[in-house]
């Protein structure tokens, strides 16, 4: 049931992409975003596709891994594109009783599920190459200067890594409740709405009571080791700038710039 | 009336990289009534199996059949038969959800769709049956101490009335004297009413003094499976296997070694008391 959740799942191969910085890979991920949003004609959606498929490539991670991630958000990008195929008003190409598409709407609406895609894609390379502690490390250091406006960088991180580190925790857990629960002839695949949210409870209160119970345990054993919050805390694997990451950065730019070149200007 | 894996097999994330045999060709027969211990390293797919049995998990492949049906065919009423082959998992807190211990008992039986009446008699008679003292019936289950939370899920499982009652390290984390109740209980249990069951556990002296059958799993494979004495002779191999037969049966074997005449197939302390104590008494009378 929760095996098919790819987002934040990482896959631990070896590529030139794994290797990299995770800071790299954050500003990476930020500068393809901005690039998907800010393209507006299809050869720019072009070259974020070869773009995308180039760096899947590069990072070894099977495609398969990246289409599984989209089922979760596959209702959305149905809804985006439904919504913008028929309301969009203009050049009207097909109608039949209060539906109509235009031309516009076409364009608008491919261009909206393209986007999607290329989002999720794009921003689950990230998180596929890159485990989720390097991924905070990355985090916290390039939000250090927030410091200065008293924002506790690195308990937020620390509260992140301990979140993502205790997903496959509680996942777990949720699996074995829910077999300890059918076991007492708890049906799940049960139809109707308020049938399924009352079958929730026996598996949510043994799943919070034994998140809290983790939480206290944890608790404990990081305050007998004497944390005490960032300060003056120094890292096992301290996070290193190398050449290849800035080879990565000054390719980005490069991409960056082709999307600024060729991938804006009006419909044609 | 019986429960009869035929080759079973089970394999973990088939189809990705993750693949893992957990279990390889597994023959089981177990007649009603038995009283069987499965043990078996971490690891050895002691869990799997079980779940395989009520139906959690499907074997990849093979047929598991249950008083003579496949539990798997496509039209098996799944639900009634985890109230026949009753499972009941190693941590009371999977399961312990309710606000009060009866309200929980009554969890299972009332999810077999049976009327109010029916389901607080049984929750009842549950309860007594695991001797919880009346005083515990209405406080919060997550108030209990390991022992008791214990009892309750055993109570849980038991008032669906199960057939079949599979027991996964009932006494994991619980004192010698708390361990040893449970066992007397369920002992009794299977005496009173006749039903097989399964306990699964690590430790060897429990396994010897309740079982009828024993069977030992190593790496997904029934390695061996006999009455305890025939098994817990293969001192060696279950040493291979990472596992050790009763500390007292070493004893004996010393013992008998040293040309002390004493009975080396004794595998409970009380056993070896007789044996020693015998052995003593006729040194004596030669003297």
């Amino acid at each position: 049931m929760f095996k098919d959740m790819t987002l934040g799942q990482y896959y631990p191969i070896d590529s030139p992409i794994h290797r990299l910085d995770a800071r790299s890979k954050f500003v990476g991920t930020v500068i393809y975003i901005v690039s998907v949003f800010m393209v507006n004609n299809y050869i720019g959606y072009l070259i974020a596709i070869a773009a995308l498929l180039t760096f899947i490539a590069i990072s070894r991670v099977p495609i398969k891994f990246m289409v599984k991630g989209m089922k979760s958000i596959v209702v959305l990008m149905i809804f985006a594109g439904l919504f913008n195929l028929f309301l969009v008003q203009g050049e009207v190409v097909w109608s039949w009783w209060i539906l109509s598409i235009t031309k516009e709407g076409i364009d608008t609406a491919i261009k909206m599920v393209l986007r999607l895609a290329l989002l999720i894609m794009g921003s689950s390379i990230m998180t596929l190459t890159t485990t989720p502690t390097s991924l905070t490390d990355g985090l916290e250091s390039l939000f250090k200067p927030l410091n200065v406006i008293k924002i506790p960088v690195h308990e937020i991180a620390m509260m992140m890594t301990i979140a993502l580190r205790f997903i496959p925790i509680l996942t777990e857990e949720m699996d074995k409740i829910m077999k300890a629960q059918m076991a007492r002839g708890v049906d799940f695949e049960a139809k109707g709405l308020i049938k399924k949210a009352k079958s929730m409870i026996p598996l949510l209160v043994p799943l919070f009571i034994s998140a809290f119970r983790r939480a206290n345990d944890l608790a404990m054993a990081m305050e007998a080791r004497c944390y005490r919050g960032g300060k003056g805390r120094t890292k096992m694997k301290p996070l290193k700038y190398h050449w290849n990451d800035a080879v990565a950065f000054l390719i980005m730019c490069g991409y960056l710039a082709l999307c600024i070149i060729f991938g804006r200007g009006v419909l044609e | 009336m019986s429960l009869i894996l035929d080759h079973v097999s089970y394999s973990y994330d088939v189809g990705t990289s993750y693949k893992q045999e957990a279990l390889k060709d597994i023959n089981i027969v177990i007649p009603d009534g038995q009283f069987v211990g499965l043990i078996g390293h971490t690891g050895s797919g002691k869990s799997t199996l079980i779940q395989l049995l009520n139906g959690l998990l499907k074997p990849t492949s093979g047929n598991i059949y249950y008083n003579g049906q496949d539990i798997n065919d496509s039209d098996y009423d799944r639900k009634t038969l985890r109230s026949k082959v009753g499972l009941v998992f190693q941590y009371p807190e999977h399961q312990l959800f309710e606000e009060n211990v009866f309200k929980d008992v009554c969890f299972g039986p009332k999810n077999l769709g049976l009327d109010e009446k029916e389901v607080n008699l049984r929750a009842y008679d549950a309860l007594e049956k695991v001797k919880l003292s009346h005083d515990y019936f209405y406080q919060s289950p997550f108030d209990l101490s390991g022992g008791q939370k214990r009892r309750v899920a055993i109570a849980g499982i038991l008032a669906m009335k199960p057939e079949v009652f599979i027991l996964d390290e009932p006494t994991a984390g619980l004192d010698p004297k708390g361990s040893e109740e449970i066992l007397t209980l369920i002992k009794n249990l299977q005496k009173d009413t006749g039903m097989t069951v399964i306990l699964v556990s690590h430790n060897m002296e429990d396994v010897a003094s309740y079982v009828d059958r024993i069977l030992v799993m190593n790496k997904g494979e029934l390695k061996m499976d006999g009455s305890p004495k025939d098994v817990f002779k293969k001192t060696e191999e279950l040493s291979n296997m990472g596992l050790r037969a009763p500390e007292v049966t070493y004893i004996v074997r010393e013992l008998r070694k040293k040309g002390f005449p004493v009975d080396d197939s004794a595998i409970t302390v009380s056993e070896a008391k007789e044996t020693i104590l015998n052995a003593l008494y006729h040194k004596i009378l030669n003297e």
